[in-house]
């Protein structure tokens, strides 16, 4: 019985059908996996190791060097803050403060509403308009302690629902179509027209 | 004044709202560059790419053609592109992946049928969630307009391109991290040599791993040619390039401009770039190329945009990121940042950059937040050495990859620059810029 919804699970196999190797697959899975549960659950990380053909330790010890991942729950939405450098210099860190005021947890940990995780990031590649805040990996570009309160506010009220999924970078990455042709078929093409190629060059000279 | 009458090459949509859709794309000369490629020789596309001598866009600086030159010949090939940016305030790949995805696909494609390469993955950093939409959108847009897939345009040529989102790791745009990414695994860089993926790269059959802007510029060199693109810019440094502007200037941006024909003050103070420091203050220095580059002062700004102009006074042009701080800026606490970004983003396989990085962060994080001493200049001087000995530049290089001889930069240019700065942290016992 799999653990991912069907819909899910028919995406991780067709994810799976795009690499040479099953286990380049591991990132974009483990990405649906925190897609369907928030966090890498015990079961999602069976899931995957299962799809990649390697262990629950390999996919765990893979997981755990990237920062986007979560092995444990996160709330509905992780909320980061950036003070790198540009963003320090607009603030960043100051703002990271007012965030963890207004969200009402510490930087690292879910309000106890479980609506929200607060982040401190690295640089997130927005820094014209520092202090950069994403929401689950949304830019939100509020850079005034105001309008991110606005901001939490409606958050709050469900009005981001749908700019903002919960979690699932990939919700709206699919490819829909184009399935790659066999490697077989792709370098029988290949050696034909290198052949081609080169009666066509021997013609020119 | 700026000189601006280059063509803009990889950004000419930027002012369009749709720049990221086929119609636009289709509409402002789209695919046009791939239709030509189809028509030439593999051979003479690669040396189309050489003729305009382009130079790669993610940092190093290596010449495109010449990477690819270096593919060992083998049955099967692929092409990696790295779209991993993380190096700080560096924010142009960013740009390119949304505003103008379909130019990168199509550069990707020019690329691949050089090469002769059947498969190509573009590697998007993971925070980029709209990035990796647009991307993915565009190879859909491209299979149904028939630019991939099977016999593109009806030619003998057939090209997959999958899209792989990385997961949070500053480390992964190093090329050989990045392929142990796209392998499913942690990325560690790859012990050297073999130095490069050309030789032995992704599943250990030759790779090529290129920028996301070295491959957007493509489209545009086949459509006018390498000898138009070699005319733009001095020396070396040919074409344009995108500048990111971030820190305490007036108008923070991505600007394309051309090669050596501009300095740090044009780009910094131009009206129609960045405009001037914030509030007019004074501008106290600046980092030339992400934080791995050493920091400049203001007798550099008459310095022309180019490697080896950049090169030639001790720093890099790096990931083309421009950092300004003004006369409130905090060094001690600018340099401090920058070290704790390396210390949380060491991968943890070399011992000088692993434990130096974490030992350089807190002695400095002491300098900065009071606490500190003296003495602690010369332990984050001797703990830079370790890792970077002799602290000269090009870095020498203790660790497989350059990540751990780019901590110094920041913290040696602090010291050098504002050592006064420094010991006035040490007297008061705390910041004086708070």
């Amino acid at each position: 019985m799999s653990h991912f919804q069907p819909e899910l699970r028919q995406r991780a196999e067709e994810l799976v059908a795009l690499y040479p190797r099953s286990r380049s697959a591991m990132l974009p899975l483990l990405h649906l996996a925190q897609e369907q549960d928030g966090y890498l659950s015990e079961a999602g990380i069976e899931e995957v190791a299962g799809l990649t053909g390697t262990t629950s330790a390999d996919v765990r010890g893979t997981a755990s060097f990237y920062d986007m991942f979560h092995l444990e729950p996160v709330g509905k939405y992780v909320v980061g803050v950036c003070t790198n450098i540009a963003c320090l210099l607009a603030g960043g860190e100051e703002f990271l403060e007012h965030a963890s005021q207004t969200l009402g947890c510490a930087v690292g940990a879910t309000s106890e509403d479980g609506l929200f995780t607060l982040e401190e990031t690295e640089c997130l590649a927005d820094c014209d308009k520092a202090p950069c805040v994403q929401v689950n990996h949304r830019y939100v570009r509020t850079t005034t302690p105001e309008s991110f309160d606005t901001l939490v506010g409606d958050l709050r009220k469900g009005v981001h629902d749908a700019d903002i999924p919960s979690h699932g970078t990939l919700i709206r990455v699919k490819r829909n179509g184009g399935l790659r042709a066999s490697h077989d078929e792709i370098r029988e093409q290949r050696a034909t027209s290198s052949a081609a190629r080169a009666k066509r060059a021997e013609g020119n000279s | 004044m700026a000189t601006l009458d280059a063509p803009r090459i990889v950004s000419s949509r930027a002012e369009f709202e749709d720049s990221y859709t086929l119609a636009r794309y289709l509409e402002t000369g789209g695919y046009e560059g791939l239709r030509k490629t189809l028509t030439m020789f593999p051979e003479a596309v690669a040396a189309e790419v050489d003729a305009a001598s382009l130079l790669g866009r993610g940092g190093a600086g290596f010449p495109a053609g010449r990477k690819w030159s270096m593919l060992r010949k083998s049955p099967v090939s692929y092409l990696v592109v790295n779209g991993d940016e993380s190096e700080p305030a560096t924010f142009k790949d960013h740009f390119l992946v949304e505003r103008d995805p379909h130019q990168l696909v199509e550069g990707v494609i020019i690329a691949a049928y050089a090469l002769q390469v059947a498969q190509a993955f573009i590697y998007i950093r993971g925070e980029f969630a709209l990035g990796l939409e647009r991307v993915q959108q565009a190879v859909n847009d491209a299979y149904a307009h028939g630019a991939l897939g099977s016999k593109i345009f009806d030619s003998d040529f057939s090209l997959d391109i999958v899209v792989h989102p990385g997961a949070g790791a500053y480390i992964c745009g190093e090329e050989t991290a990045l392929i142990e990414g796209l392998e499913g695994k942690r990325g560690f860089p790859r012990i050297k040599p073999p130095f490069f993926p050309a030789v032995t790269g992704l599943y250990g059959e030759p790779t090529v791993v290129n920028n996301v802007e070295t491959m957007s510029n493509l489209p545009w060199i086949i459509t006018n040619g390498g000898a138009a693109f070699a005319a733009l810019g001095v020396g070396k440094s040919t074409g344009t390039r995108l500048f990111a502007l971030a820190g305490r200037v007036k108008n923070p941006g991505v600007y394309e401009v051309e090669m050596v024909k501009n300095t740090f003050r044009d780009i910094i103070y131009d009206p129609r770039l960045g405009g001037g420091i914030t509030d007019d203050r004074a501008l106290k220095a600046f980092i030339p190329g992400g934080v791995s580059a050493p920091w400049f002062g203001p007798d550099m700004l008459d310095l022309a945009l180019g490697q080896d102009e950049v090169g030639a006074q001790g720093s890099m042009l790096g990931s083309g990121s421009i950092v300004v701080l003004d006369e409130t800026s905090c060094p001690v606490r600018a340099a401090w940042r920058i070290t704790k970004f390396f210390s949380r983003e060491s991968c943890g396989q070399c011992t000088p950059c692993r434990e130096g990085s974490g030992w350089i962060e807190r002695a400095m994080y002491r300098l900065e937040h009071g606490g500190g001493r003296e003495e602690d200049l010369a332990l984050v001087l001797d703990l830079c050495d370790n890792i970077a000995p002799g602290l000269g530049w090009p870095p020498q290089q203790t660790t497989i990859c350059v990540l751990g001889s780019s901590i110094p930069s920041s913290v040696h240019s602090a010291i050098q620059m504002f050592r006064d700065d420094f010991i006035a942290h040490v007297e008061l016992g705390r910041c004086p810029h708070d």
